[in-house]
């Protein structure tokens, strides 16, 4: 099981962050990533396997005050 | 004046327009318009999480050169803050961080504690802290100290419109605090934004007035108008006050009746 912006999702074995990201239909370009709260440069989506359990925060900017 | 001729400067770096803009509360269509009725060189956003399938982005919306000012919005505690602004810094979008910290969900107003922790930590990192206060003097000495690019007192709780509830203490810190002052939260209309620039605030931010106005781009523009008119008005110094006298406009001629005076 993966948790991405708390919603539970299906583990896959050999699942890149990247791969993730574009499968949940993200722009890399336009968000910040937290695996297991700890920040990830988006050189590292690539390389990065995800593991059963990992929990994964996609954040972007909107507008605030 | 020209504010050509004005340039302040907020982390090393220089601005000519005194207006920060905020992005809450209105379409992302109107914000091309704002910032540009507004003269606006900074904007702030908020990070929160993103809607899969990539949605409008709010980046998409922003005129270009126009420094982007995340602000921590959420954060409850000092390392909360901390969090958001080293996500929003990674975001490539700049060092500015505005920091929020509110615990109170009632007036939303800002702790000033865990904003110092908070600023003390980020400005250690590198960032251009622009911390969210309330206006007290011992803790915005204490943002001075813990390396504040500027001090950000509210004038009213955020999103009221209640104008310049806090203006002694806000004239306190303009006297006493040797970094920019902007006013930021409560400024309800025009005429309260060229009032806190005569006071001698560096510089004002809005949000909720204009987003709740009935035309944000020319509700934006207005603003414009009376920042630029408090802060010449305030590089003029303004005329002296009588308490208990007055004193005519126009030359005595005493032409109409020898020894009595004339009015205005």
């Amino acid at each position: 099981m993966l948790t991405v912006n708390g919603t539970e999702l299906n583990f896959s074995e050999q699942q890149t962050l990247s791969q993730l990201l574009e499968a949940q239909g993200y722009e890399e370009n336009r968000i910040v990533v937290e695996l297991n709260a700890a920040i990830i440069p988006k050189a590292e989506y690539r390389r990065t396997i995800l593991q059963d359990g990992d929990a994964v925060e996609v954040l972007n900017f909107v507008g605030g005050g | 004046m020209n504010n050509q001729q004005d340039p302040w400067t907020l982390g090393g770096h220089a601005f000519t327009s005194r207006f920060i803009l905020g992005s809450g509360k209105y379409s992302l269509d109107l914000i091309k318009a704002a910032v540009e009725q507004a003269g606006a060189q900074m904007i702030t956003l908020a990070l929160r999480r993103a809607s899969q399938g990539g949605k409008d982005n709010i980046l998409d919306y922003v005129p270009p050169g126009v420094t982007l000012l995340p602000n921590t919005s959420g954060a409850r505690t000092a390392a909360e803050a901390v969090r958001i602004a080293r996500l929003a810094r990674e975001l490539g979008c700049g060092d500015f961080i505005k920091i929020e910290v509110i615990r109170d969900a009632k007036y939303l107003l800002p702790d000033n504690y865990e904003t110092v922790k908070a600023t003390e930590i980020l400005a250690r990192e590198g960032f251009v802290v622009m911390p969210y206060m309330y206006p007290d003097l011992n803790a915005a000495r204490d943002l001075v100290s813990a390396g504040a690019a500027c001090v950000m007192p509210l004038a009213a709780p955020i999103g009221s419109n209640r104008g310049i509830c806090a203006r002694d203490f806000i004239e306190i810190l303009i006297r006493e605090i040797d970094l920019p002052i902007i006013v930021d939260a409560g400024i309800g209309k025009p005429s309260q934004a060229c009032e806190v620039m005569e006071m001698g605030a560096a510089a004002v931010m809005v949000n909720t007035a204009i987003a709740t106005a009935g035309d944000v781009p020319v509700m934006a523009a207005a603003f414009k108008l009376a920042i630029e008119a408090g802060r010449s008005a305030y590089l003029s110094g303004l005329g002296r006050v009588l308490a208990n006298s007055a004193s005519a406009s126009s030359p005595l001629t005493g032409f109409l009746r020898e020894g009595e005076e004339s009015g205005e």
